[in-house]
């Protein structure tokens, strides 16, 4: 047996049932307005913004080591600027959600030099100033409804489809979209040269630096990209709320802690982390939602232990145990003559 | 002379500050653990105090005999129970079990005590004042600097003058080799977290007579703890309380401008000086 | 007193997957002082990590005074009246000179080594008592890494590589001092690459070769061919 005889490739067995399971999995969603009724229809536009979310804080805090406490500063600032674009800029609301998503990008060029003179869990507490000077700004702008915010205008919303069924599936479409557009992101991102490079500063950053790494300017890359899709996300959210205010926009709880939870409890620096957390996630909430306090304190419980007992989360506790990698990220040797690579 | 009086409530406001910063940075030069809980936690002690006084009737600053080592032992237990697992060379697990916590002390706070405002009654002490020249001083704010200025002068002595202090500065040297000089590491954390969090009761005892709160302000606790370490410079308790006051002074002056730009000012200028002295501005460790 | 202050039996050591020692066996007898050589990588500064409980062992690897301490924490150890000399000294950057010393003595034994009996032994000391500990040159920082573990009062001391990144004339002054140091009734394991000098203030000298022991022999009558075969793994 010579050298020739081995060959390495990204793909595995399961990688490929489930790019096939998930294309299946993905026209079913497509159909859904077809087969699912309107409450299930806005539960899953939730759940897929959620998963949006929760696939941007992980590549930011798994992948690029950017643990932030702060990202409801770009929900809010999505959600105020399809706000301001429709009521004030007369924009059509599709076209202020792809905007709102360039003037984050935007904004968090200077957001990004400032916090970025902080480390590690100062940073984290860094982004949640940003955060509150952002509610507390916009809670100064009275033609945006103030402290006590204001209510999508009906004109606006029927802008966007007369009819209301029609309404809420474009609503539920661009949610989905909005998903499959960030996981792809994410996903091809992560495949590419910047992506390559992302992990080994994850994995170590020094050595990553002394290869030539330009760590700054990776990780400021992450950090505008994350927020421009955030501030996208955000818009989306509030396009479905059709509500807006302050505390809604920048509530650390709706936005920061509970997609936290989902990654921490899915698998964090892993890409099917979110995806599982965020099933779980809402599993949890419909069972348990009635419970009020109680049901955070039992998230807050959950975390921690996870956080202690099992840090990979529950795709780290599969992929352990079954070597599974369901989108192709890692290489493997094939040696010749057997299924599954070393 | 407005201003200058917003001035000098500016800066005892930091004295108050100054306290809920210290638990923070005593806790973060020991062991280099930030504590996202721990706004919270003034919170919690501000709540114990009211307890105590509704159960027993006693003055909220009388009440700070109890109240200061039940939280000392609390933080004992906390380090040693939870924190101690989350320490090493991984940032994310001590970031992500102390964010946890704080979600569930809100919470539990929540069920236990609702979301009503509460407030401690301190009697006479609350409107008591005195004049100084032109201005009027209230007592509980000129105190509650008093206070800061000797608890931070007692965190000094027992850092640089105690053998705990040389333990202390030790272990967050050199955990090992400290190890071999018979000093029980996990132990030594333990009783850092424990001086923390009795530091933190005074601030919630405080903060519980000065203003009215309820479960959800130990986040903006936090943040202004956060604020006046990283003006003052990191490792630094003077400095800190400098940190403090600077960051009183610039609400108190916000607000004289717009009574909804107090908490924004401060923010505001925390930016500009992360902006220009990224490092603080008396600082011994780089942020 | 048992035959042995110190016995280790098949001792493995581990980093994670990398195994480090491989069935050491060796002891220390009271009032000796016992040389380890070797290479670098060889395991000498595991074996003290070992010993002092800074790694983890099996059961029952490592005895002191005839009791088990393999499982105690390094804290622990340290007690029972085990001291190091770190290897590059590790003195503490927040201490000065004599909060270094003073922390030596944190165990709370009693014996005749205290602050003033250190400055004795090391005047220079002495001077320089309030300054920071890592702003002395490395012989003076030497000096205090002694002086710490002195401090403790310690039956077994180790000396872990203390000539590593020393001029030689300091060396020489340090060991000079050596016999001073391990005074009566301690026992001393010194750790060192420099074999002439290891050689010269021991009784019996052990060499660790990849993580085992390649020899064990009385330090006056062992050979220059029977230590480089040891030393380098040439049968």
């Amino acid at each position: 047996m010579s050298i020739q005889d081995y060959s390495v490739t990204r793909s595995s067995r399961a990688a490929q049932v489930s790019a096939v399971l998930g294309a299946l999995v993905l026209i079913t969603l497509i159909a859904a307005p077809w087969w699912a009724g309107r409450a299930d229809m806005r539960l899953m536009g939730e759940l897929f913004l959620y998963l949006a979310l929760a696939s941007l804080w992980n590549l930011m805090a798994g992948y690029a080591g950017l643990v932030s406490v702060g990202q409801q500063a770009f929900v809010g600032f999505g959600g105020y600027m399809l706000f301001a674009l429709t009521m004030l800029g007369g924009l059509h609301p599709v076209a202020a959600i792809a905007s709102a998503g360039v003037l984050g990008a935007l904004i968090s060029v200077p957001v990004a030099v400032l916090i970025f003179r902080l480390r590690g869990a100062y940073f984290a507490i860094g982004t949640w100033v940003i955060a509150e000077v952002f509610r507390l700004g916009f809670a100064q702008i009275s033609a945006l409804g103030g402290g006590s915010g204001s209510s999508l205008p009906v004109a606006i919303v029927k802008s966007l489809a007369s009819k209301r069924a029609m309404r809420e599936s474009l609503s539920y479409w661009l949610a989905l979209g909005a998903a499959v557009l960030v996981v792809t992101a994410v996903y091809l991102f992560l495949r590419s040269r910047k992506g390559l490079a992302l992990t080994a500063i994850r994995d170590n950053e020094l050595a990553a630096g002394s290869l030539g790494i330009d760590i700054w300017r990776t990780k400021f890359t992450v950090y505008v990209v994350t927020s421009a899709l955030t501030s996208m996300i955000g818009a989306l959210i509030f396009l479905q709320k059709l509500r807006i205010s302050p505390d809604a926009a920048f509530s650390v709880n709706d936005w920061t802690a509970f997609v936290i939870f989902i990654v921490v409890i899915g698998g964090i620096g892993t890409i099917e982390g979110p995806i599982i957390g965020t099933l779980v996630f809402f599993a949890l909430r419909e069972t348990l939602a009635d419970l009020g306090t109680t049901y955070l304190i039992v998230l807050g419980v959950v975390a921690i232990v996870m956080m202690l007992k099992a840090p990979k989360g529950i795709w780290g506790l599969i992929r352990s145990r079954f070597d599974l990698q369901l989108f192709p990220l890692g290489y493997r040797v094939i040696a010749p003559k057997q299924e599954k690579g070393v | 002379m407005d201003w200058l009086n917003a001035i000098v409530q500016g800066t005892l406001l930091g004295g108050l500050y100054a306290l809920f910063a210290a638990g923070l940075s005593l806790i973060f030069g020991v062991m280099r653990l930030v504590n996202i809980a721990h706004g919270d936690l003034i919170v919690l002690a501000a709540y114990l105090g009211l307890t105590v006084t509704s159960a027993t009737g006693i003055h909220p600053l009388v009440a700070l005999v109890l109240v200061v080592p039940t939280m000392g032992a609390i933080g004992y237990v906390l380090q040693r129970g939870l924190l101690n697992q989350t320490l090493g060379d991984d940032l994310l697990p001590p970031l992500l079990v102390t964010f946890g916590l704080s979600v569930i002390l809100q919470n539990g706070l929540l069920e236990v005590y609702t979301a009503d405002p509460q407030k401690m009654d301190a009697g006479a002490l609350e409107t008591a004042s005195f004049a100084l020249g032109d201005l009027t001083l209230g007592v509980l704010p000129v105190l509650t600097f008093l206070v800061a200025l000797v608890v931070i002068w007692g965190l000094q002595w027992t850092f640089y003058h105690t053998s705990l202090g040389r333990a202390f500065r030790a272990v967050s040297d050199n955990q090992d080799i400290a190890q071999l000089m018979g000093l029980n590491r996990r132990h030594i954390f333990g009783l850092a977290m424990a001086l923390a969090l009795a530091v933190t009761a005074i601030a919630g005892i405080l903060l519980g007579i000065r203003t009215s709160f309820d479960p959800s302000i130990g986040g903006g606790r936090l943040i202004f703890g956060f604020e006046a370490v990283i003006i003052g410079g990191l490792g630094n308790l003077w400095g800190t309380l400098a940190g403090g006051v600077i960051l009183g002074v610039a609400q108190t002056v916000g607000a004289k401008i717009d009574p909804g730009w107090q908490i924004l000012s401060g923010h505001i200028v925390f930016l500009v000086i992360l902006a220009i002295r990224p490092n603080g501005l008396f600082p011994r460790i780089a942020a | 007193m048992p035959d042995t202050i110190l016995q280790i039996s098949d001792l493995d050591a581990f980093y994670g997957d990398f195994q480090a020692l491989y069935g050491v066996e060796l002891d220390v007898k009271p009032g000796e002082i016992l040389a380890i050589i070797g290479a670098n990588g060889a395991g000498k500064t595991t074996l003290m990590r070992s010993i002092t409980g800074l790694l983890d062992n099996g059961a029952n690897q490592i005895k002191y005074r005839g009791k088990d301490i393999s499982s105690l924490r390094a804290d622990e150890v340290a007690m029972r009246g085990l001291a190091m000399v770190p290897e590059g000294r590790q003195l503490f950057p927040s201490l000065s000179v004599r909060e270094n010393l003073m922390i030596g003595a944190q165990v709370g034994r009693s014996g005749p080594w205290d602050l003033d009996a250190v400055y004795r032994l090391f005047p220079i000391l002495k001077d320089r008592k309030d300054q920071g500990a890592t702003s002395l040159s490395g012989g003076q920082q030497q000096m205090v890494a002694i002086g710490r573990a002195l401090m403790a009062n310690p039956d077994l001391i180790l000396f872990d590589e203390i000539s590593l990144g020393l001029a030689p004339i300091i060396i020489k002054d340090i060991y000079k001092a050596l016999p001073d140091i391990i005074g009566e009734g301690m026992s001393a394991m010194i750790v060192e690459q420099d074999i002439t000098k290891a050689l010269s203030v021991s009784s019996r000298v052990y060499c660790l070769q990849e993580g085992r022991v390649s020899l064990e022999s009385a330090s006056d009558t062992v050979s220059r061919e029977d230590i480089s075969r040891a030393y380098f793994g040439i049968e």
